[in-house]
């Protein structure tokens, strides 16, 4: 289809304004975490800092536990994730491959579970895990993320086995392999990608999770890394600015690289899911 | 748009009818050995920590239950939703967690829809647009908060520095201002949740079939017009679907307004949650903030459901 001139600027000029305001407030922070003290207290701020200076790493790990924090929100993401595949993936498949009362029923609570605000759900949470001992522990938190990812994992795996034709595993059916083994030979290898992809998508969601980690954490050296973030804004909201900016920025990589790694897979296995019909 | 596949996956008859089962006696409506053995590991964990604390969760609504205390707690019957009926304060709150849901919601919404054109189009930046959109998605949301609270920063912030050097005078506090308070969050809320929406939306758009598109060109239709009886007919579900999900995740969201202004000043950006959880966890009375969280699943269930049939029923003739 042929476009006007005019249409086609104008159309630039959108996307020109839309790339500024998703790139400015990331610019601002990466800016803002290599500036020296003395130009954060200046009024007229700079895009680029004029004496770029790593200080505010140095302080923002003096001032708070990162590294602890940081290997427990890994411990607590890698464990949900890890964890929540592994109950997932059979569950899923048997909701794609079986149209039964319990698939429905597991995708109405897939649903349902989406519109419930936490604060219902962590209340009664907070107590039973209180009386399992599992208050301000990793694995207790790890319990909650595993129930927290299923959704989305369910969600996105059901798409993916989908995607796997069952006139394969018939073949294989036919060739004498038995059920166990079709799954393993068959069916296992070719959902490996969407696994993973999955397992990364829980694994970023942990890592992300502030709600059930402030409430379920106690003490300093148990909490996670967006839990400790907070604690750089003192009780006024008044922050240090600089290490603040540096800590945040950390806290972002892992996030944003493996999510640049499955971006593909998830808005492809999002539009794909949407799109066939 | 996870509901609307989800809807259309569950209305759709299987492609072909399998001629042999190779799952063994499951038939349609049973679950053979096999798949109960496949399916406890994750059905188990899903009663146990989702299902039961949710039931658990709405029971204790109506009891007086409390942190830290020894004496059993007690079924009081509707006293808290009696009590909560008169607490202006939580109504307050709900009506700027409304205020906030629909002022996020809705731009988002359109914000999306346009980046999703754009990005539907042959553009040459394109995929630097589709990178940048990552980064909303990718952070955590507590992050998102620092940032903005950076940007938002009275001296140090890139906002007041621009609006200086505009010449518009000394900019101000944003976050602190009792009426910039809420527009200053709400803002940071559509940026934040921009690109699932852009991506369902895109999803959508991919859906609509370019010939009708190039017929109603051919026909002398323009923009405006093949967008109302092309695109939009074929996008209606999805953005259904999703102004739905994103309006109940925007009543329900915490940490963004929690690093960024704790509801205050004054409580003008006391969200729902916030206030159910200082209820609960600063005071203790998980009796009562389990009342406002009922209250809050009911209030929006009942606006979900009017909008949603109203949309399905009244848009037919647009």
């Amino acid at each position: 289809m042929k476009t006007r001139k005019g249409t086609r600027a104008g159309q630039y000029v959108a996307l020109l304004g839309y790339l500024v305001f998703l790139a400015f407030p990331f610019l601002w922070l990466i800016s803002t975490a290599f500036k020296p003290a003395r130009e954060l207290g200046s009024l007229h701020p700079t895009w680029l800092p004029r004496n770029p200076t790593l200080d505010n790493f140095r302080q923002a790990f003096d001032e708070q536990p990162l590294l602890d924090a940081a290997l427990n929100s890994l411990v607590a993401a890698l464990g949900a994730a890890v964890i929540a595949v592994l109950i997932a993936t059979p569950m899923a498949y048997v909701m794609a491959r079986h149209r039964t009362r319990l698939a429905k029923a597991a995708t109405g609570w897939v649903v349902v579970s989406q519109a419930f605000p936490f604060v219902l759900v962590i209340i009664p949470l907070f107590l039973v895990l209180k009386n399992l001992r599992l208050i301000n522990s990793v694995p207790g938190l790890i319990m909650v993320y595993v129930v927290w990812a299923l959704p989305f994992a369910l969600w996105m795996l059901v798409g993916y086995v989908r995607a796997v034709p069952a006139e394969m595993e018939e073949a294989a059916a036919v060739d004498g392999a038995g059920r166990l083994r079709t799954l393993v030979s068959i069916t296992a290898p070719l959902l490996a990608p969407g696994i993973v992809a999955t397992a990364l998508f829980a694994f970023i969601s942990a890592w992300n999770e502030f709600f059930f980690a402030l409430v379920l954490l106690k003490t300093p050296e148990k909490q996670t890394l967006p839990v400790v973030l907070t604690h750089f804004i003192g009780a006024e909201g008044v922050a240090d600015l600089g290490p603040l900016a540096a800590a945040a920025f950390l806290a972002t990589l892992p996030s944003l690289v493996v999510f640049a790694l499955i971006q593909k897979r998830i808005t492809g296995g999002m539009l794909a899911g949407a799109v066939k019909s | 748009m996870t509901l609307a596949t989800a809807r259309k996956r569950l209305k759709k008859p299987r492609p072909k009818p399998k001629p042999k089962r190779t799952s063994g006696a499951g038939g349609p409506g049973r679950v053979d050995h096999g798949a109960w053995f496949l399916v406890l590991p994750a059905l188990i964990p899903i009663l146990v920590l989702s299902v039961g604390p949710l039931l658990y969760g709405i029971s204790l609504a109506f009891t007086d239950s409390q942190s830290g205390r020894t004496e059993p707690t007690q079924w009081i019957g509707t006293l808290n939703f009696q009590d909560l009926l008169h607490d202006t304060l939580f109504w307050e709150s709900f009506r700027i967690g409304l205020l906030w849901a629909v002022g996020v919601t809705v731009p988002q919404f359109l914000l999306a829809l346009g980046l999703a054109l754009l990005l539907n189009e042959e553009l040459r930046l394109r995929w630097l647009a589709r990178a940048l959109a990552i980064i909303p998605w990718a952070m955590p949301e507590v992050v998102v908060g620092i940032m903005w609270r950076i940007v938002y920063n009275p001296d140090a912030g890139i906002l007041n520095e621009t609006i200086r050097d505009l010449g518009l005078g000394d900019g101000r506090d944003w976050l602190s201002g009792l009426s910039t308070a809420l527009p200053a969050v709400i803002v940071v809320g559509v940026w934040a949740g921009m690109p699932q929406t852009t991506v369902a939306l895109l999803a959508g758009l991919q859906n609509t079939p370019r010939e009708l598109h190039e017929a109603a060109a051919m026909d002398g239709a323009g923009a405006w017009r093949r967008f109302r009886t092309v695109t939009w007919p074929a996008l209606k579900p999805v953005a259904l679907a999703i102004t739905a999900l994103n309006f109940i995740w925007n009543f329900n969201s915490f940490a963004l307004v929690y690093v960024l202004t704790n509801g205050g000043p004054g409580g003008r950006t006391r969200l729902p949650m916030l206030f159910a959880y200082e209820e609960a966890f600063r005071y203790g009375q998980f009796g009562y903030a389990a009342a406002m969280g009922c209250v809050m699943v009911a209030v929006i269930s009942v606006i979900l459901a009017v909008h949603l049939v109203g949309r399905l029923r009244g848009g037919d003739d647009a």
